[in-house]
């Protein structure tokens, strides 16, 4: 027996099982494409919503709501300063609208995987059953090369603002389950006790301790998510998403070094922005968790 | 306000932990210790055939060491803990059959607890922790918030409702613990080693707040600890465990007078008995001296013995409980009784010329 040449199935049998199946997935997609389609388009109408709210408003409005609104999260005027002095770089140096529809396909991204990452979560931190049967597809979401799902998506959309937000939720939402299950988990045994001791219900045991304790860990969650939303910009641009990536993706095909860094800088300011907001309210809700006395 | 009514009464109740708890209760019903269930099927026996009527109103201790089962016991009542076998009545109702819903009920009207680490939500406030009973029950807001605050300002907390948890001492988290119980309402109070974390000042304290309450309120309280000196300040009735038995049950005085065996006696060894025995158990009934010395039965052997020093006499009388004569006692009795170790004990009060 040849023990150097791997025994594989034949060439011509390998090649008509990969044609059968991409046969049938191509049926699949005739059949079904635009039911999905369907759908998914209210996403589509949200993105765009979003988009056009940025870029239509005038610029000093929307400077003023993300400044807001990062005080809001964080209260912190140190990270407010940054954040102005940030978005006015990216908008002197005429970024200003890619910018706008990146921070747009992040926050719907964002929103999308926290609608289905915390009740995944939570109904992970209910049932091993359920852990044990998410938690490997979990991981096949985060080590999964992500332009190999990027191949069905597009088969199945075609070029645009879908498939892009459904590649970066795939890509972005495992943290979050994962941290929502995480952060339920850790809930101390006695405090739950307590709450049952006095006549709690499953719900009410969900929303008076287990959420609000599990909080701070969910945030965590979140504020990965947005990260990781970001980094996907890039890949998402080459199936048609517009914003801070399209530029990136041309630089690197020209070789236009300085006009990949600026954009890839300005990727990285909102990243900063997002990020230290993010944690600063998720600082401040864990203030009263910190023990005082032993 | 909820005064206890109704004894609770466990009749031959088993726990036993592990995945085939019921397969065992047989073995252990027709006498496999311990040790045993544990060796030949890796099953943990919390209690063993449990038969105790806690009085309505009154305060239950239950006492024993590290792992004899005192928290399982204590959580059956509530049922945290379901049993393997045997029953727990309360009301007409066994606990034990109750549904998911009657249960639920049962501990938002019926029951309050608090906790050896305290357990208090670290989210909320004082006002908010204490308000949980009720707000669990969907009473209003603002009627709930009114109930409790007049609870944490009995148990002294007055001016820390917006305090959060963490923002308090230990012996502070206990009263808004013991807060959130009350604020229930409810005719059973269970305390597990409620005090047991405090310091021991603190824990004198917290002992004086609650028998302050419970003169007043006429709650069935179980109160576990591992303390007997906590055990015999607070319980009018007392049992211990041991290897999840009841191993003896009765008053204090009655068990400090006659521990059933020697893991008994050491336990009371070092207790001061004339801070628990009265002169009832020692008196010569029907006797009668010339002295001019009456105390009531009940009165504690230190004072007894103050009473009579103080009158210089060596005799006083013993009345009963409506005021008429029942007997006598002697000065040297009583002093023997005090510092009696266990040999003199034998010797019978009658025989004992005065
Ligand atoms: N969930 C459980 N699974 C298995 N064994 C248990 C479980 N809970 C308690 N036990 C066992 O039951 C016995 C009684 O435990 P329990 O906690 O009631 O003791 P305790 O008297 O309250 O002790 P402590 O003073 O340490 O609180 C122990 O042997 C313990 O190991
Ligand atoms: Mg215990």
């Amino acid at each position: 027996m040849d023990l150097v040449d791997f025994p594989a199935m034949g060439r011509s049998d390998l090649r008509e099982m990969r044609i059968a199946i991409d046969g049938a997935f191509r049926e699949f997609t005739r059949a079904y494409g635009e039911t999905l389609e369907n759908i998914f388009h209210p996403i589509q109408l949200l993105l765009v919503f979003i988009e056009d709210l940025l870029i239509d408003s005038p610029w000093i409005l929307v400077l003023a709501a993300l400044a807001g609104l990062v005080w809001a999260l964080g209260r912190n005027l140190k990270i407010v300063g940054g954040t102005v002095l940030a978005l006015l770089a990216i908008g002197y140096f005429g970024m200003w609208e890619d910018t706008m529809r990146t921070i747009a396909m992040v926050a719907v991204c964002t929103l999308i995987a926290v609608v289905i990452g915390i009740p995944t979560g939570i109904l992970m931190a209910r049932s091993d059953r359920a852990n044990a049967t998410v938690t490997p597809i979990l991981d096949m979401m985060q080590t999964m090369p992500s332009f190999v799902y990027l191949i069905p998506v597009v088969m199945i959309f075609g070029l645009g603002k879908v498939p892009g937000v459904i590649a970066v939720v795939i890509y972005a939402v495992p943290p979050i389950i994962r941290l929502t299950n995480l952060g339920i988990r850790q809930v101390p045994a006695d405090v739950l006790e307590a709450a049952e001791a006095f006549g709690s219900s499953a719900r009410q045991k969900l929303t008076d301790v287990q959420l609000p304790l599990a909080l701070p860990t969910i945030m965590a969650g979140v504020n990965q998510t947005i990260m990781m939303s970001l980094a996907m910009v890039v890949v998402a641009s080459m199936i048609g998403v517009r914003g801070l990536g399209q530029p990136v993706l041309q630089a690197i095909n020209n070789q236009y070094f300085t006009l990949g860094v600026m954009n890839g800088l300005a990727i990285v300011a909102i990243a900063i922005i997002f990020d230290r907001a993010t944690q600063a309210y998720g600082k401040r809700l864990q203030k009263h968790l910190e023990a005082v006395h032993g | 306000m909820a005064e206890a009514t109704h004894d609770i009464e466990i009749r031959n109740l088993y726990k036993i932990f592990g995945p085939n708890a019921a397969k065992h209760v047989e073995s252990v019903r027709n006498g496999m210790t311990k040790e045993e269930l544990k060796a030949q099927h890796n099953h943990v026996l919390g209690l063993d055939d449990i038969n105790l009527t806690i009085p309505a109103g009154k305060i239950q201790v239950v006492m024993g060491l590290s792992g004899s089962g005192k928290s399982t016991l204590i959580r059956h009542i509530n049922r945290l803990i379901d049993p393997t076998a045997g029953e727990l009545l309360f009301d007409g109702q066994d606990i034990a059959k109750m549904s998911e819903t009657e249960l639920r009920e049962f501990r938002r009207q019926r029951t309050g607890m608090v906790f050896q680490k305290f357990a208090l939500f670290p989210h909320w406030t004082v006002l908010e922790n204490t308000t949980y009973g009720l707000h669990v029950r969907g009473v209003s807001r603002r009627e709930a918030e009114e109930r409790a605050r007049r609870w944490i300002t009995r148990v002294g907390l007055e001016g820390f409702e917006e305090s959060y948890p963490n923002q308090l001492s230990g012996g502070m988290q206990q009263r808004v613990g013991l807060a959130r119980a009350l604020t229930n309402d409810a005719e059973i109070l269970l305390m597990d080693e409620a005090f047991s974390a405090l310091d021991p000042l603190i824990r004198t304290d917290m002992q004086s707040v609650l028998l302050d309450l419970q003169s007043e309120l006429k709650k069935t309280i179980v109160f576990i600890t591992h303390d007997l000196d906590e055990a015999l300040r607070l319980g009018e009735r007392i049992a211990i465990l041991r290897d999840g038995k009841i191993i003896q049950q009765g008053t204090g005085e009655q068990i400090v007078l006659r521990p059933k065996d020697d893991y008994i006696a050491s336990f009371v060894r070092d207790v001061r008995r004339g801070h628990v025995i009265s002169v009832r158990t020692i008196m010569r009934k029907g006797a009668h001296a010339e002295t001019p010395v009456t105390l009531p039965a009940s009165t504690l052997l230190e004072e007894a013995a103050r009473a009579m020093t103080n009158a210089e006499v060596s005799r006083a009388n013993i009345t009963g409980r409506d005021g008429q004569h029942v007997g006598m006692v002697t000065l040297s009795k009583c002093v023997a009784e005090m510092i009696a170790p266990d040999d003199t004990e034998e010797v019978d009060p009658e025989s004992q010329v005065a």
